[in-house]
């Protein structure tokens, strides 16, 4: 998506004014036709974990659904039967959050996947789970 | 995406699992991301948050007016603890103005490692107030680079007039064994927090 540097090749007759350094050429948010927030107003946390819905579970109109982009589709393919978080998703799509947030929250709309949002910070995880991770980090 | 697909093939269904997290803060250049990656089960992944919001107070933008999105970048780790309990360690941005995005990462974070750099201590300063004034537990590591002086804890505690619930540690952010132990302190405040409340 990106192009190459000014002078790639020899014999690159039209000078380009924009380099890997401009980011891709493709605006992100194009992606989310210019949506910045998800519909339903909630923020969705970075470690928010994404699943999808069974297949036998999905609406069947919501996968033929014309207005859902690749990277709608490639969140899906990417969740079936492994839960990610917000982060991986951005991390291993190469998408800014913002983008990757928006993109989930029309999913969720479509049926298509679940979301887990994490412990809420007013009642961060009882004792039994802290014990778990301080005995699993000295396990590492 | 390779990545991701690389550790696929796991049989389904899984549940999701409880995700909590741990926030690395520091200046420019301390090890943040290293650190990270001593303990992470993948290397640490990068990811950017494109900033639109207008009139962001700390965001001083005069002079590029024209300029309405900024890209923060912030690298990840994950530990799995358990097959339901993933810990992710998420690098703070280490630019001081992008502070409002530390609220999102802070919003329900276990707590916070703040890993310092005795030749450049003062650009922790931001960080350890930043904790300090939202009662998040922090744990002060002292990354200790090679060829830097080794200062005793009470002297970094005096400079940093750290509270003396304050747990600090000399470290190597390369190092597993180390950085684990930086890890287990932090989560221990919060675990010491929890069972006083119970009384």
């Amino acid at each position: 998506m990106t192009a190459g540097l000014p002078g790639d090749g020899p014999g690159d007759g039209d000078v380009r004014w924009y380099d890997d350094a401009a980011g891709p050429v493709v605006r992100p948010y194009a992606m989310t036709r210019g949506r910045t927030r998800i519909a339903d107003g909630a923020g969705l946390d970075l470690i928010a974990v994404v699943v999808a819905e069974d297949p036998a579970g999905r609406p069947a109109a919501a996968l033929a659904d014309q207005t859902l982009s690749p990277e709608h589709l490639d969140i899906v393919d990417l969740t079936e039967g492994l839960p990610r978080s917000v982060a991986e998703l951005a991390a291993g799509l190469d998408l800014p959050v913002g983008v990757v947030r928006v993109l989930v929250g029309d999913l969720v709309h479509a049926g298509l996947v679940r979301v887990t949002r994490p412990v809420p910070p007013a009642e961060l995880p009882d004792e039994s789970i802290l014990r778990v991770v301080i005995d699993g980090l000295r396990a590492l | 995406m390779r990545l991701l697909r690389a550790d696929r093939g796991r049989t389904r269904p899984a549940p999701a699992p409880v995700a909590l997290k741990l926030l690395v803060a520091g200046g420019f250049g301390v090890g943040k991301t290293t650190l990270v990656g001593a303990v992470s089960e993948i290397r640490p992944l990068h990811t950017e948050e494109l900033l639109t919001e207008a009139g962001r107070p700390v965001d001083d933008t005069a002079g590029v007016e024209g300029k309405r999105t900024t890209t923060v970048a912030m690298d990840f780790g994950r530990i799995t603890l358990r097959d339901d309990l993933v810990l992710y360690l998420f690098g703070t941005p280490g630019q001081d103005r992008f502070w409002f995005l530390w609220d999102e990462l802070a919003r329900g974070a276990l707590g916070a490692v703040v890993l310092a750099d005795t030749r450049r201590l003062q650009d922790c300063f931001a960080a350890v107030d930043y904790f300090e004034r939202r009662s998040i537990p922090f744990t002060l590591a002292v990354n200790c680079f090679d060829g830097a002086d080794r200062y005793p804890e009470d002297d970094v505690r005096a400079a940093l007039d750290l509270d003396p619930g304050v747990p600090v540690i000399l470290c190597d952010a390369r190092e597993k064994e180390s950085v684990k132990g930086v890890l287990v302190s932090v989560v221990e405040q919060r675990f010491a927090e929890l069972a006083h409340r119970a009384g």
